[in-house]
């Protein structure tokens, strides 16, 4: 982490010389091929959800809202364990670059976390005529998201990168096992008063809709992979300007000393 | 490393003796929350009894935040992080003996907070083996827990939003486990109450982990 920008390379002076093998934008080649990828998938998800796939014989038409909810499930619980897992690299191996990601992973684990609680909140409207009920899985994404929200929380106290890396790392170190102590136990708490989730999803679901949801969560990971490529350079780009911007300033004092 | 841990802890406990802020504060605050469950719910219909064990872990929690909070917080002035570095003492022994210190206070108040819900609530205690097993555990829990937070937020500007904010999500199992199992041993069916006992020692052996591993760079670092 050696290398600067020089004081030369100003955001106005063209785009500034390869530093680091660091991105110089949020788009490459292969991330504008993927953006296309999951924009025509999404497309495709459309279709198969609200046209192609039959109407459930037991949920009806609110069976359509589960093609994004699920979907939006796994991608969120992927991001979740990219982060603990970039935590752990942080703590192991003091690296900057696993930081990022696990600060990138953890924004969009945030994101799609309350995309899972509004989308199942959608559709528990029509189905149990209420928005929230305190149901296994619900009261456990609940949890899930406020700690995420400490993990986000950590992040913003401090703007020293070494102090908010070891400090955000031992809470990321934790989500995942706190995602599974949380489940164990609510889920325990529900089942001594009724069972586990309200309404059990009929497993014989017909050959397209199958391939819907699985085609759905294929999306939805790709979806992920791009957007945290790209939050990744974001954060990646915010740390150079900050650099950057100190070297400034040094600079400025310098020159105000050899002119007095 | 233990036995620079006990040395941490009764250091720390000389404090809290000598200060007497536990006592003056802490104790009193935990009766105010008593007395506000009192308010919040009708204790003519019943209702307080019923929740007892509910309304006595939420107590103990706020009052886990307030030790917790204190525990850094004498460390804070004089540059006394810097002097427990400079003892040498080790980061995982300092860790423990600073949890083992939280959890000596949170036991006293559970005690005590207990002696209220009896008089207060008019709640009968029973099942003694897993209501002490259980306020042995869960404490063990939330001390390693909110130790290990505790580091993470101390010395920071946003260190008193911040710990809650971190530490009672992170707690939710303990409150559900604890109530479940206070529950058990209040009730007829002990047997009910021993699996949650399980999941609050697992609780406590996770955060007792990540503890150790993490204190040591957390400490380094503020």
């Amino acid at each position: 982490m050696t290398t600067r920008l020089t004081n030369t390379d100003r955001p106005g002076d063209g785009p500034p010389a390869a530093v680091d093998g660091g991105p110089h934008s949020t788009a490459s080649p292969a991330t504008r091929v993927l953006g296309v990828l999951v924009l025509v998938a999404s497309g495709v998800l459309a279709v198969l959800g609200l046209v192609a796939s039959p109407a459930d014989t037991e949920l009806g038409e609110t069976v359509r809202l589960l093609y994004v909810h699920v979907p939006v499930v796994a991608a969120a619980y992927l991001a979740i364990v990219i982060t603990t897992v970039g935590s752990v690299a942080v703590l192991w191996k003091r690296s900057q670059w696993w930081d990022l990601v696990a600060g990138s992973a953890a924004e969009l684990a945030t994101l799609l976390t309350a995309l899972t609680l509004v989308t199942g909140m959608i559709w528990g409207r029509p189905t149990w005529g209420v928005f929230w009920v305190w149901d296994a899985r619900l009261t456990s994404t609940a949890v899930l998201f406020l700690l995420l929200l400490g993990y986000l929380a950590v992040r913003r106290t401090t703007t020293d990168q070494v102090s908010r890396a070891t400090r955000s790392a031992v809470v990321g170190m934790l989500l995942l096992p706190n995602v599974v102590i949380v489940n164990r136990s609510v889920e325990w708490w529900r089942s001594l008063h009724q069972d586990p989730t309200l309404i059990t999803l009929d497993p014989k679901i017909d050959g397209l809709q199958l391939f819907t949801l699985v085609f759905g969560i294929a999306t939805a990971t790709l979806l992920l992979v791009w957007l945290l490529i790209h939050r990744f350079r974001v954060a990646w780009m915010a740390q150079r300007v900050e650099a950057h911007e100190l070297d400034d300033a040094i600079a400025v004092r310098r020159a105000e000393a050899v002119g007095s | 490393m233990l036995r620079e841990a006990t040395l941490v802890a009764r250091k720390d406990l000389r404090v809290e003796l000598r200060s007497r802020v536990t006592t003056n504060q802490v104790v009193p605050f935990a009766l105010v929350v008593l007395v506000l469950f009192a308010f919040a719910l009708d204790p003519d219909r019943g209702v307080l009894e019923r929740a007892t064990p509910g309304l006595y872990w939420v107590a103990v929690l706020f009052c886990a935040l307030l030790a917790v909070q204190r525990a850094f917080a004498v460390e804070a002035a004089d540059g006394i992080r810097d002097a427990l570095r400079l003892t040498g003492i080790e980061p995982a022994g300092l860790y423990l003996g600073k949890a083992l210190a939280v959890a000596v206070q949170l036991l006293v108040l559970e005690v005590l907070l207990g002696l209220g819900v009896v008089v207060l609530y008019d709640t009968a205690l029973g099942g003694w083996g897993l209501l002490i097993a259980t306020c042995l555990v869960a404490t063990a829990g939330i001390a390693a827990a909110g130790t290990l937070f505790g580091v993470l937020a101390a010395g920071l500007r946003v260190r008193e939003t911040l710990l809650p904010l971190l530490l009672l999500p992170a707690l939710a199992p303990v409150l559900l486990a604890t109530t479940r199992a206070s529950e058990a041993a209040l009730g007829d069916d002990t047997a009910e109450g021993w699996p949650w006992l399980g999941l609050l020692g697992v609780f406590a052996l996770v955060y007792l982990t990540a503890g150790l591993i993490g204190f040591g760079a957390l400490m380094e670092d503020t």
